[in-house]
């Protein structure tokens, strides 16, 4: 399998074309660039200073962008329309963004991309909770709009491990997903509608609260589609109602194998957990020592399972995966008594990520997925992998949906260290290809996989998707360089432009 | 068929019949794929002078503990159902008629009336392989459950009326059957219908204007629950499943169902909760907006330049 070269590898050798900043971004067409923005959005929501551009020009992946040219805070859709107007009318690409959560660089800007940011655009427009649908700015909370509905007896169920902090438009963006979506759906399940700025600068109603509209499913294709082809600026979502029953369990196991094997036998008896969450037994531990939720210090691995739904169905469900895992080798299954305790188990996976510091101080988070059948197997070949490269391993997943997260752990302060890291990473992505997978789950493409999309997927296939893209967006303005490699296109291609660093 | 414990993902297409596939469609010359034929010329008539081409058909690989299904686009939706219900599981696709194929009800992209409970039909659906206006295979989508892996393409397929790419082979999202499966019936208030049992996740509503018809699915005690709350709404009368629905379709924002007495003429049936609307009459559409009429012409355009696929026939 021909991986290309590394996009992780190549980000550390980051080409020397500084001299670009000196002779373009900065020069007489970017002073009448900014003052076309301000004059829509005035000076205090277009931002110029070098700390904020520092701040725009990365997100939470370990990609470091360029600085863009400025950064624009606008609130309404006329506004976006606007300010994607004038920045074509400079000839510059742009790229939107939430707030800045991704782990795949699918928010970095690159080359002199204008950052065009949501976050203010973050009000609640309308709930009608009678049919189950709310119209929202891409900036409102994932969690804000659920505390917003909870009372209402209803939640938006995507539940990525960012949603603090994440927005429905970086939801949109990605199609993220989160513990609850293996019986829910990802984000794409819960979108009905989006308004959305085209890269020309019109603005289209993709999609309607009417579910089947005529034509292409054009909301279809641009949920996930990681800001490549417009901005949305209000999304309509659908309303979960929530469940009448709801049972939490944790099954202890001290067999890894035997746990990843329960997940596929809980599935195989035809039952679909509202959330199914493996995490190995060493960051249990760790989990226990940070945060107290009650993990087992000694355990190969915890399985930690919800069941949702009409409550004799839920109560039926529990009997049958407590039978299931232990018959297939857990020591123990502790099932939350009431609300405190449930809580109790999900803080314990939630601050999995936080806990890992007091290991090491970085960690890189992966995301592939495979078959369920395979994860015994890839999980040994994870592990395999980290020990080549000297590397600790911690892994804690949606196992239901067969969908890996390896953390890496590392301290970036040794030399070398990155190159082995990516190394490994890229090898875990080979492996869970090779085993029948797709390269991410929910985290998206963005620039981490983009020179991983020719493993998964023959160069017709490539061509497609960018039919699909430059549909929307002929000149490659909107989040360019990110998802498709280039030489996707076919006839001319576009070339990279200078000053990228992958 | 084959219960198969692995499945290739490799980029390259080897399978031999969908090669087969691919070479029947060709090139050039205006082709189309007619499936079972069952939802009549939806979208225009295809043009005559268009050479017919039928998808493969056959269940490659049933996976019950990965929830999913490989299945050619020419199989009827009936063997599928039956063959997975040996498994214990279904797939949420429409039944239109026992020669109804799985490409044609993608093609069309019609929801089955259990979309309350189950989702609409363009959720099932996690791979297509296709063939291409060029007569090349396509892969789109990826096989497992979850999966952001690039465009997904398998979005404009569903629904696209065979005018983008034909159909070879899919992968879709199975689930596993509920418990019971009752249907209940009666003269009653539909609003108040849908506020009361909505909470109790019912997998159907319909209402006629003045009947009401509810599907609930799941542990038998919690469908006794349900019904009992339906009971006491005035539906209160077991049936073996639903009436026969009018022949037209058409899909409404699901709070304008509750004018539909008013605005419809003849006779209708709609479905609480999705919006759609099965009626007698051919209802008349709602135009498309300037911005998204071009890029649906525009996507047309991209995927098949000679408009050689499925000519007559378009989506909008």
């Amino acid at each position: 399998m021909n991986l290309g070269g590394s996009v992780n590898a190549m980000v550390l050798r980051r080409s020397r074309r500084a001299s670009r900043d000196a002779s373009g971004r900065h020069g007489p067409d970017h002073d009448s660039l900014v003052d076309d923005l301000v004059s829509v959005l005035g000076s205090d929501r277009v931002l110029t200073s070098t700390a904020a551009l520092r701040l725009y020009g990365h997100d939470a992946s370990t990609f470091r962008g360029d600085a863009p040219p400025a950064v624009c805070l606008p609130t309404t859709t006329d506004e976006v329309a606007a300010v994607v107007t004038a920045i074509r009318r400079h000839g510059r690409p742009f790229v939107a963004r939430g707030s800045g959560t991704g782990l795949a660089g699918g928010a970095v800007p690159l080359g002199d991309a204008v950052v065009i940011a949501t976050t203010r655009m973050d009000r609640v427009l309308s709930i009608d909770a009678e049919h189950r649908v709310a119209w929202v700015q891409p900036g409102v909370l994932n969690l804000d709009l659920t505390r917003q509905l909870r009372p209402l007896g209803f939640h938006f169920a995507p539940d990525p491990s960012s949603q603090q902090a994440c927005t429905i438009g970086g939801n949109v963006a990605n199609n993220s997903g989160g513990p609850h979506c293996l019986a829910y759906g990802v984000t794409s399940a819960h979108v009905l509608a989006a308004d959305v700025v085209l890269p020309d600068g019109t603005v289209a109603r993709l999609g309607g609260e009417a579910v089947e509209p005529s034509g292409y499913d054009l909301r279809g294709v641009f949920v996930g589609s990681e800001g490549t082809l417009g901005i949305a600026t209000a999304v309509a979502v659908r309303l979960t109602p929530n469940p009448e029953g709801i049972t939490t369990m944790l099954a202890v196991f001290d067999d890894l194998d035997a746990a990843a094997a329960s997940v596929s036998a809980i599935i195989a008896a035809g039952i679909v957990p509202a959330a199914l969450e493996m995490m190995e037994g060493g960051l249990a531990s760790v989990v226990e020592d940070f945060c107290g939720a009650g993990y087992p210090r000694d355990a190969a691995a915890v399985l930690l399972v919800e069941l949702d739904g009409p409550r004799h169905g839920v109560a039926d469900d529990a009997e049958r995966v407590q039978r299931t895992v232990l018959d297939g080798g857990a020591r123990s299954v502790r099932t939350a008594a009431d609300d405190a305790e449930r809580e109790a188990l999900w803080r314990g996976r939630k601050s999995a990520f936080g806990a890992v510091a007091r290991i090491l101080p970085d960690y890189y988070l992966h995301d592939t997925v495979v078959p369920r059948h395979r994860l015994v197997e890839v999980l040994a070949e994870v592990r395999a992998i980290a020990a080549r490269h000297d590397l600790v391993v911690h892994n804690v997943f949606h196992a239901g949906d067969g969908n890996l997260h390896p953390l890496l752990l590392f301290d970036s302060r040794e030399p070398g260290i990155m190159e082995r890291v990516h190394a490994a990473g890229d090898e875990i992505v080979a492996a869970s290809l090779a085993a029948g997978g797709v390269l991410s789950g929910e985290h998206g493409i963005g620039l981490e996989k983009r020179d991983h999309m020719a493993a998964m997927f023959s160069p017709v296939d490539l061509e497609h998707q960018d039919r699909l893209r430059s549909a929307f967006d002929p000149d490659n303005v909107c989040n360019p360089d990110k998802v498709l490699p280039s030489g996707s296109r076919c006839g001319d291609l576009s070339a990279v432009p200078d000053g990228v660093w992958v | 068929m084959g219960v198969s414990t692995t499945r290739s993902n490799e980029p390259t297409v080897t399978d031999p019949v969908l090669i087969d596939f691919a070479t029947e469609v060709g090139p050039d010359g205006p082709v189309a794929v007619v499936g079972g034929g069952t939802a009549g010329p939806v979208g225009g008539a295809i043009d005559p002078a268009a050479r017919i081409v039928h998808a493969p058909v056959g269940i490659v690989a049933i996976q019950p503990d990965e929830l999913t299904v490989t299945v050619r686009a020419g199989t009827t939706v009936a063997a599928l159902q039956d063959a997975l219900g040996e498994v214990g599981q279904f797939v949420v696709l429409p039944s239109l008629g026992p020669a109804s194929t799985v490409g044609g009800a993608l093609a069309l992209g019609w929801s089955d009336i259990s979309a309350l409970g189950y989702g609409p039909v363009r959720d099932s659906v996690l791979r297509i392989r296709y063939v291409d206006a060029w007569g090349r295979i396509v892969s789109t989508g990826g096989p497992t459950v979850k999966n952001v892996s690039g465009f997904d393409l398998c979005r404009l397929l569903v629904g696209s009326l065979g005018t983008i790419g034909l159909m070879g082979e899919v992968i879709l999202r199975t689930r596993p059957r509920p418990g019971v499966t009752r249907w209940f019936t009666g003269s009653a208030d539909a609003r108040e219908t849908w506020r009361r049992i909505s909470p109790l996740r019912p997998t159907t509503l319909l209402w006629n204007g003045d009947t009401v018809w509810a599907r609930l699915d799941g542990h038998h005690e919690d469908v006794a629950a349900a019904a009992t709350v339906l009971a006491e709404l005035g539906v209160d009368r077991e049936v073996a499943g639903p009436p026969e629905r009018p022949p037209h379709r058409r899909s409404l924002a699901p709070s304008a169902l509750w004018s539909v007495p008013s605005i419809w003429p003849g006779e209708w049936l709609a479905e609480l909760g999705t919006g759609i609307v099965h009626a007698a009459s051919p209802p008349a559409t709602t135009p498309l907006s300037p911005e998204v009429l071009a890029l649906n012409r525009t996507i047309k355009a991209h995927f098949d330049p000679t408009g050689r696929l499925a000519p007559g026939r378009r989506p909008w």
